[in-house]
C-alpha cells in the first residue's frame, strides 16, 4: 500500500514538473491572475522582450485602483494611468481583461470563483497575498511577488519549496452571529501572525464542512494573516454545486472527468500532518481587532489589554498599538465610538456578507457614515435585485461599485488620520486604510452593528428575532 | 542583478516588531515606475511628517549611508508587494537581519539580491544592544552564514536554495528556460489527462 497522502501532497504532486537537488520544485500554473499592480512584472517582461507564454491561462482584472464612484470619469491621472497600463498590457499580450465597464468586473479573488476560473485541483497564482482565497475550492493557490509574476507570465511555471502541512480542525457548531471571519481571527490570535508561517493550512472538521463556499473563501483568504501562504478546504458537494455551470467551468465530458478527479482531493485517512490544531467552534465569539496586527483581536465583550500586566516583550507592542489606536488600557472594547464603517473587500464582500449586514441594518439607521462596496459587479446586481442595496441606502450608507476600495485605499477611498473605521477587510496595519487611520477588523454583521450603534458592539442582541 | 558573497557596510537598527509591507511602502506610492527609484518612499510614514519632511526623532533617519538593517520580529509580513523590497534596495540596503520574516517578502528579497538573514532572539538582542541608535561597521559572509558586527559574530539561517541564488545572482527565467522540454512535456500530459483544467471557452 502506498503512503497515505495529504491534500497538499496530492496537489503538489499533480503540478510538479521537476524538483531540484536543493528541494525546490518547478510547478505548473493552471491560472494566473493579474491586476493593475502587476505593472512591474509586465515591465520586466518588456525589458527582456519576452511574451506571455500561455495567454489562455492568464486573466487580467481592474480592481485595486477601480473607482467606486464616477467610473466614467477618473479624476486622478495616476489612477487612470494605472488602469490604462493594465489595458495596454492585456491588449499587447492577448489576455482576457475584465475591464471597468465589464459587467463581470470585481475583485480578483471574488471573480475567479464567480466566473468558474477557480476550480478544485488547480494551481493558481496572483501577485496578491490573499490568493490563498481560492484554496477554499481545494486548489493550490498562493500569492507571489512581481519577479515571480514575471516568471509565471514568461514560463507558466513557478519555483516553490513545498511547505509543511498543518491541519486546523474546527469541530462543532458556531453560535448564531459567529462567522468564518471570527473562526479565522480566533486561530490567528491563538497561533500569532507568524504561527502558520512555512505551512500550508488545511481546514477541516464539522464546522468547516458546515460553512458555505463564501465562508470557506473568507477563512482561506485570511490564512496569510497567520503567516500561511496557502489555505485549503477539501472539495465536496458544496464545492461542486458552486462551480457547476459557471461561465468558464468545464462542461460535458470535461465536467464528468473533473468530478472524478476531484473526488480524490482529500487527505487520506492516516495522512500525517506536521502540525495539528483543534478548535471548539462553540467557544468562538464575535471577534474584533483592537490593535495594529490581526493577532491583536478579542471577543467583542472583552476588555482591552493592560500593558502593565504583561511581560516586557509583549507590553511594548501592546502599548504602541493602543497608542496608535487611541484606546485606553483595561477599558471594555465594546462601546468604543467609531467614525465610519466599510463593508467590502475580497475577505467579506460577497453576497452572503451583504445579506448578513443587511439583516442587521434593515429598518435601522446608521449613526455614522459608511461605504458598502460589493466584491464584484454581479454581486452588486444581485444585491440590488434582492433589495439589499435599498436597505443600505435607507440606512444612510453609500452604495458603491466594486473593487478593492477601502481595503487598501489605492483608488482614493481612504480613512482620514485619527479616524476610527469598523471594517470587514483583512488588515488593520498602521496606515493600511490611509495615513493615521485606525482600523478595527470584524465580520460584516458586526460592521453593521457598529454602524447602527455608532460604536463597536455585539451584533447578537441586534439579530434577535431576525434571520441572521 | 549581480550575485555577491560578502558585503561590508554600516549596520543600523530598526528595533520594532511587525514592520509590515504597508509600513515599508504605503500603497499610494506603488504606481511609480521602478526606474524612478523607490528609496525615498522607504518607511515613508514612519520617517516623515505629514508634509513629507524627514523627522528628527526617528534615529533611522540620521544614517542614510547604512546598508545593513537589523530589524524586529516578523519583518515584511503582509502583502506580496515587491515594492517593499525595491524601497529597501533603492535606499541602499543589501541585507535585512531579523528574527523572522514574512514568507513572500523573503522570497521577493532574494529575487532582488537582498539578503533576508534570520537570527535567534538572543543574537538579535545582542546586536540591538551594540547598535543603540547609531551605526556600527559590519560584514556579512553568505557562504559562512555569518554576520560580524564589531566584535560580535552571529550565525544566520538562510534556505540553501536562496543562498545559492544570492551568490550567483541567478535570473530564474533564464534558469527555467533550460527546462523548456520538461515544461512542454508536462503541459501536453496535463492537457491530455486533465483537459478540464483549461478554462471552457466562455463568451
Ligand atoms: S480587497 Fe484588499 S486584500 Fe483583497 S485583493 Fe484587493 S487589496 Fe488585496
Amino acid at each position: 500500500m502506498s503512503q497515505p497522502r495529504t491534500l497538499l501532497d496530492k496537489l503538489w504532486a499533480s503540478h510538479e514538473i521537476l524538483r531540484r537537488d536543493d528541494g525546490v520544485s518547478l510547478l505548473w500554473v493552471d491560472r494566473h491572475l493579474v491586476h493593475e499592480g502587476s505593472h512591474h512584472a509586465f515591465a520586466k517582461l518588456a525589458a527582456r522582450e519576452a511574451q506571455v507564454a500561455t495567454p489562455e491561462l492568464t486573466f487580467a482584472v481592474v480592481d485595486h485602483y477601480a473607482p467606486t464612484r464616477n467610473r466614467g470619469q477618473i479624476a486622478d491621472p495616476q489612477i487612470a494611468r494605472m488602469i490604462e497600463t493594465l489595458r495596454a498590457n492585456a491588449h499587447e499580450h492577448g489576455l482576457q481583461l475584465f475591464d471597468l465597464d465589464d459587467p463581470r468586473q470585481g475583485i480578483v479573488h471574488v471573480i475567479g470563483p464567480e466566473q468558474g476560473l477557480t476550480l478544485p485541483g488547480l494551481l493558481i497564482t496572483c501577485g496578491d497575498s490573499h490568493t490563498s482565497t481560492h484554496g477554499a475550492f481545494g486548489a493550490l493557490a498562493f500569492g507571489i511577488g512581481a519577479t515571480e509574476v514575471a516568471h509565471v507570465l514568461a514560463t507558466q511555471t513557478v519555483w516553490q519549496k513545498k511547505p509543511k502541512a498543518m491541519r486546523i480542525r474546527v469541530e462543532g457548531a458556531v453560535a448564531p452571529g459567529v462567522t468564518a471571519k471570527d473562526i479565522a481571527l480566533n486561530w490567528i490570535v491563538r497561533l500569532g501572525t507568524g504561527g502558520a508561517q512555512g505551512y500550508a493550512i488545511e481546514y477541516a472538521g464539522s464546522a468547516i464542512r458546515d460553512l458555505t463556499m463564501e465562508g470557506r473563501m473568507t477563512l482561506c483568504n485570511l490564512s496569510i494573516e497567520g503567516g500561511a501562504r496557502f489555505g485549503m478546504v477539501a472539495p465536496d458537494e458544496a464545492t461542486q454545486a458552486y462551480v457547476k455551470d459557471r461561465p468558464f467551468a468545464p462542461i460535458g465530458e470535461d465536467w464528468t472527468a473533473a468530478v472524478v478527479a476531484w473526488s480524490d482531493l482529500a487527505s487520506d485517512e492516516n495522512a500525517e500532518f506536521d502540525r495539528e490544531i483543534r478548535i471548539d467552534a462553540a467557544e468562538i465569539a464575535p471577534t474584533v481587532t483592537w490593535g495594529i496586527s490581526p493577532e491583536q483581536a478579542l471577543p467583542v465583550n472583552a476588555t482591552l489589554p493592560d500593558p502593565t500586566a504583561l511581560d516586557a516583550g509583549k507590553a511594548e507592542a501592546t502599548r504602541a498599538a493602543l497608542d496608535y489606536m487611541g484606546l485606553i488600557p483595561g477599558r471594555p472594547l465594546a462601546g468604543t465610538p467609531v467614525d465610519q464603517v466599510f463593508i467590502g473587500s475580497c475577505t467579506n464582500g460577497r453576497i452572503e456578507d451583504l445579506r448578513a449586514a443587511a439583516a442587521v441594518l434593515a429598518g435601522r439607521r446608521a449613526k455614522v457614515p459608511g461605504l458598502v462596496s460589493p466584491g464584484s459587479q454581479p454581486i452588486k446586481a444581485q444585491a440590488e435585485q434582492e433589495g439589499l442595496a435599498e436597505i443600505f441606502i435607507e440606512a444612510g450608507l453609500e452604495w458603491g461599485a466594486s473593487g478593492c476600495s477601502m481595503c487598501v485605499g489605492m483608488n482614493g477611498d481612504l480613512v482620514g488620520a485619527g479616524m476610527r473605521c469598523a471594517s470587514s477587510t483583512n488588515r488593520n496595519f498602521r496606515g493600511r486604510q490611509g495615513r493615521g487611520a485606525r482600523t478595527h477588523l470584524m465580520s460584516p454583521a458586526m460592521v453593521a452593528a457598529a454602524a447602527v450603534t455608532g460604536t463597536i458592539a455585539d451584533v447578537r442582541p441586534l439579530l434577535r428575532g431576525r434571520a441572521p | 542583478m549581480g550575485g555577491w558573497t560578502t558585503h561590508a557596510g554600516l549596520a543600523v537598527a530598526l528595533p520594532l516588531a511587525n514592520i509590515d509591507t504597508d509600513q515599508l511602502i504605503p500603497a499610494r506610492f506603488m504606481s511609480v515606475p521602478r526606474a524612478d527609484g523607490y528609496g525615498q518612499y522607504l518607511l515613508h510614514d514612519l520617517r516623515r511628517d505629514a508634509d513629507g519632511t524627514l523627522t528628527e526623532d526617528c534615529a533611522f533617519n540620521a544614517h542614510a549611508d547604512a546598508s545593513i538593517l537589523i530589524a524586529g520580529e516578523n519583518f515584511g509580513s503582509g502583502s506580496s508587494r515587491e515594492a517593499a523590497v525595491y524601497a529597501l534596495v533603492d535606499a541602499g540596503f543589501r541585507a535585512v537581519i531579523a528574527p523572522r520574516f514574512g514568507d513572500i517578502f523573503a522570497s521577493n528579497a532574494v529575487n532582488n539580491g537582498l539578503l533576508p538573514a534570520q537570527i535567534g532572539a538572543a543574537d538579535y538582542d545582542a546586536l540591538i544592544n551594540q547598535l543603540g541608535g547609531g551605526t556600527v561597521r559590519a560584514s556579512i559572509d553568505l557562504e559562512a552564514g555569518q554576520i560580524t558586527l564589531a566584535e560580535t559574530i552571529v550565525t544566520f539561517v538562510l534556505d540553501e536554495s536562496w543562498r545559492i541564488k544570492l551568490i550567483n545572482g541567478w535570473d530564474d527565467i533564464d534558469l527555467t528556460q533550460q527546462h523548456r522540454n520538461s515544461i512542454d512535456t508536462f503541459k501536453d500530459h496535463r492537457r491530455r489527462t486533465a483537459a478540464w483544467a483549461w478554462p471552457a471557452a466562455a463568451e
